[in-house]
């Protein structure tokens, strides 16, 4: 064997993951195969002359778009309530999560630093445990559960319009930035609250003077990023009847007016891009 | 001894503390939680009257136990089937539609770098590679700035009700993200190896082919692997405008007040986006 050690422990290295590559591509393109198959998508339905005509008579029908005063006058109210909608959830999740996260990783995660004393009754500890578990399951639950499902549940419960839009964006970025935010804190480099500890700080000091300062910077960048997100989400939410740009946009398209989807959609980017600006300025003027 | 900070000077950055513009930004804000509260109707009190709660309540009660009998499993099959097939062929399509995008919107390969050594810099040359470039990332922004849904909306009215309407939003809307974030894989490429292989004499082609793939190819599978695990959880609503999939269900049955239907199909959801969540983990560490 003239092969050298190195070489054939390279080639060794080497061919199962190769052959892994193949297997891979062969089951994913089995996948799509059978997607299009069995999916009943038709190429031809829709590149082929009926689908071009049905889409260019979409798009025929959409121009020229309807910019009248009271349409605008309406696009302008719509797009204010969705960016109240999207600001407000965001905000709501902040507070949630705030309040969640101080169930769940002032128990647990936090002791070490804080230096929590086993001398602690047990039911206490307990109790606690019991806490951080809930908050847990809790941001877990908020997170998993989307937010168009979220608005139908609130639209449930305090009726259609913009306030059940909140709520549903509220819930589902709690939980969302409850983890963010519970990753940046754990990540917080442990020596100054130490220090504080050790000077004899409260548990509440520790936090305000030696865990907050760290992760500032983070915590309100995940919180400018959910906002972009959450820009987006309340421009669709009003699909199911919570409120803002999304509504009027699905009552134009179930009323055949297709004249005002132009300026609808129009409007949506101009907000989306907005927001993206201002977060972007408050990003580099802030963090 | 006095404590020689407050909770202000400590909690903010010396950047933007006790300046102008920060007492500025605090009134704006203020402002901005006082008009939208008024803009959004916010009634905190509705959430605890009582009809409110019956309806909860009434919800939480009729989600247990969740639908299981076999005749409503046999009805749900085949949306979620189609949820998984609208995820891969919609991801599928965003690659298609975004990969030649993003070659376009990455300035180390439409104008700058490696690459274009050797080009003559005449001002036709200058024009003919900054605008495909300037277009394309315009062109990108836009399909990313739309979210899918509304997409799908308009996909519906164009193509009818379906799993295809599904399949086009999520290709177009993704297109968008993927197209971006290759881009930014490919402008962040080492260029050195690219380099080497031109001082060999490789042409352009085979510099593409031996330098520029094998650096990129990790992360662009893991954006792709981690898109597709979105797609899912997206294709999952994208009934709920009619564009095929487990959404139609979900929002009918919440509609009719058959919550327990409802919950047992997010569950599937939840289950079917863990699986592909595991399965892209794998991948991952498979490929990347």
């Amino acid at each position: 064997m003239a092969q050298s050690p190195a070489s054939a422990l390279a080639t060794m290295a080497r061919a199962p993951r190769l052959r892994w590559g193949y297997v891979i591509g062969l089951v994913l393109l089995a996948l799509v195969v059978w997607s299009v198959y069995d999916s009943g998508l038709s190429v031809r339905a829709l590149l082929g002359s009926e689908g071009r005509r049905q889409m260019a008579l979409f798009v025929q029908q959409m121009f020229p778009p309807d910019l009248s005063p009271a349409l605008l006058r309406k696009v302008w109210q719509g797009a204010l309530e969705t960016l109240a909608i999207s600001f407000l959830g965001t905000l709501l999740a902040i507070t949630l999560s705030a309040v969640l996260l101080g169930g769940a990783t002032r128990t647990l995660a936090a002791s070490a630093a804080f230096g929590e004393s086993v001398t602690m009754p047990l039911l206490w500890r307990l109790g606690r445990a019991l806490l951080y578990y809930l908050c847990r399951a809790l941001l877990n639950l908020f997170r998993s559960v989307p937010e168009l499902i979220w608005a139908l549940l609130f639209i449930l419960a305090v009726g259609l319009g913009p306030f059940a839009g909140v709520l549903a964006l509220g819930v589902h970025t709690a939980g969302v930035l409850g983890r963010l935010f519970a990753e940046v804190l754990e990540n917080v480099d442990r020596r100054p609250c130490e220090t504080l500890q050790a000077a004899g700080a409260t548990r509440v000091h520790v936090f305000l003077y030696g865990m907050l300062p760290q992760a500032l910077p983070d915590l309100l960048s995940f919180a400018l990023y959910r906002w972009e997100v959450n820009i987006r989400a309340a421009a669709i939410l009003g699909f199911v009847g919570a409120g803002g740009l999304g509504q009027q946009l699905f009552i134009a398209l179930n009323l055949f007016l297709h004249q005002q989807l132009l300026t609808l959609i129009a409007a949506i980017l101009l907000l989306v891009i907005l927001v993206d600006l201002c977060s972007a300025l408050l990003r580099r003027t802030l963090v | 001894m006095a404590i020689p900070m407050s909770p202000s000077t400590a909690a903010s950055s010396p950047k933007w503390h006790g300046s102008r513009s920060a007492r500025f930004l605090g009134l704006l804000f203020l402002f901005a939680v006082v008009a939208s509260y008024r803009l959004t109707e916010v009634k905190p009190l509705v959430l605890f009257e009582t009809e409110a709660l019956a309806n909860l309540w009434a919800f939480a009660r009729g989600m247990l136990p969740p639908a299981h009998s076999l005749a409503f499993l046999q009805t749900i099959w085949r949306p979620v089937l189609e949820t998984v097939q609208i995820a891969l062929l919609g991801t599928l399509l965003a690659v298609l539609i975004g990969f030649p995008l993003s070659l376009l919107a990455s300035s180390t390969i439409a104008f700058a770098g490696p690459l274009h050594d050797m080009e003559r810099r005449s001002p036709l040359v200058w024009v003919g590679t900054r605008l495909p470039y300037v277009l394309s990332r315009l062109l990108l922004n836009v399909l990313r700035a739309i979210p899918e849904l509304v997409w799908a909306l308009l996909f519906v009215r164009a193509l009818g009700l379906g799993a295809a309407p599904g399949i086009m939003a999520l290709g177009v809307s993704y297109s968008g993200m993927l197209g971006k974030v290759y881009a930014d894989i490919l402008e962040a490429i080492d260029p050195a190896p690219l380099e080497a292989l031109q001082s060999t004499g490789a042409s352009r082609l085979q510099m593409v082919l031996y330098g520029w793939l094998p650096q990129m190819l990790p992360n662009f599978l893991g954006y792709t692997l981690y898109r597709w695990e979105c797609a899912l959880r997206a294709s999952a609503l994208m009934g709920f405008v009619g564009a095929g999939g487990i959404g139609q269900h979900i929002e009918l049955s919440m509609r009719m007040f058959e919550y327990h239907e409802a919950v047992s199909m997010i569950l599937i959801v939840f289950a079917l986006s863990a699986i592909v969540e595991r399965l892209g983990d794998g991948l991952r560490r498979r490929i990347v």
